[in-house]
């Protein structure tokens, strides 16, 4: 595995190391889902650490790990702007209209 | 001499002491993460000390179960190899110790994965899988702290000095490892030594460290001769169970 080093290091960072963001899927076919976050020299210490921090119970098959840094979050001031307009389409909702029973999972 | 009993409580004893040591880490990591890591190996340890040392009960015949092994036996009953009981020291310290010992680990899992006796195969397949991963651990720190900084090379190369003369008694060979061998339900440890040597020299090569040529071998440790740093240990351990005989959770 290459070893990654998290781009644009900080004098913080240099000191401590970095923040990663780690993601688990527990079992073939879920998705990878947010479990929490650690600290790690580089990518592959992510990895190791995502292993005896976030999967010491069984539950991971698969392990992402992601630089903190490299996560572009939207911001909270923009919350009404980015979700409230669709408050008004409950159009958007599977609502009207009535499922066959055989269709599992909406 | 039981030879079946004198193999398993080195077997034993060897992953009771490590896995005593690393919990010692606990709460003193260098970093959270780390301290997980050590504690879970800690852990698996103390685990497959578990499993040997109750066959070594049944083996002995005598009634003995792991924790009447564990903790109701003295300095001189352990048969643990002396570099299990070397002390923590610094960080380096411990992951050159667990090094060594993990990459005797791994070869010695899969030897006995192959026992004659279908008990020793089965802890041994399960412990395989661990060590594999102790291995995996303890290598890549080697790797990092040797080629890390200046400071952090000097201070594992010294770790590397001090440490590789006792790793000699893990591949100590006598009657017992020759009976064990010669009938098929363990492993004469002088068998997987090349395999540990060649182990050993392409970490150093990785993490630009020099390995101490031909240095003096400790012995001792499956005979029961160890050193004073075992008692302090043992006082520790031992202590709850002999003040309390039979405490309960």
């Amino acid at each position: 595995m290459p070893i990654l080093q998290p781009p644009n290091l900080s004098i913080v960072e240099k000191q401590h190391w970095p923040l990663w963001e780690i993601f688990i899927r527990s079992r073939q076919g879920l998705s990878h889902r947010h479990v929490g976050s650690l600290h790690a020299a580089d990518a592959e210490m992510a990895v190791e650490n995502a292993r005896d921090v976030y999967t010491r119970r069984q539950e991971g098959a698969s392990i992402w790990v992601v630089p903190a840094s490299a996560i572009t979050a939207s911001s909270p001031d923009e919350k009404e702007v980015l979700f409230d307009p669709a408050d008004d389409k409950v159009y958007r909702h599977p609502t009207f209209y009535d499922l066959p029973d055989e269709v599992k999972n909406m | 001499m039981n030879a079946r009993f004198e193999y398993l409580l080195r077997l034993g004893d060897d992953a009771l002491i490590l896995g005593q040591q690393l919990g010692l880490w606990t709460g003193h990591g260098p970093v959270l993460e780390e301290d997980i890591a050590l504690t879970n190996i800690g852990l698996d340890q103390v685990g497959q000390a578990r499993a040997w040392l109750t066959l070594a009960g049944k083996a002995e015949g005598a009634g003995r179960d792991e924790d009447k092994l564990a903790y109701f036996r003295d300095q001189s009953g352990f048969r643990n190899a002396l570099l299990c009981e070397r002390p923590n020291g610094h960080f380096g310290d411990t992951i050159v110790r667990q090094f060594l010992f993990d990459a005797y680990a791994v070869c010695l899992h899969a030897a006995l994965s192959g026992s004659s006796d279908a008990e020793m195969a089965a802890i041994a397949r399960k412990s395989a899988k661990e060590s594999a991963y102790h291995l995996r651990h303890s290598r890549a720190w080697m790797v990092r702290l040797g080629d890390g900084t200046e400071e952090s090379h000097t201070k594992v190369q010294q770790s590397l000095n001090d440490l590789l003369p006792y790793a000699g008694d893990l591949f100590h060979s006598d009657a017992v490892t020759e009976q064990a061998a010669g009938e098929g339900w363990g492993a004469d440890p002088a068998a997987f030594r090349p395999a540990w040597d060649t182990a050993v020299d392409e970490m150093c090569a990785e993490a630009c460290l020099t390995r101490p040529e031909s240095v003096p071998e400790q012995v001792g440790g499956r005979e029961g001769r160890h050193t004073e740093q075992l008692s302090f240990l043992l006082a520790e351990m031992q202590v709850l169970p002999r003040t309390y005989p039979d405490a309960q959770w």
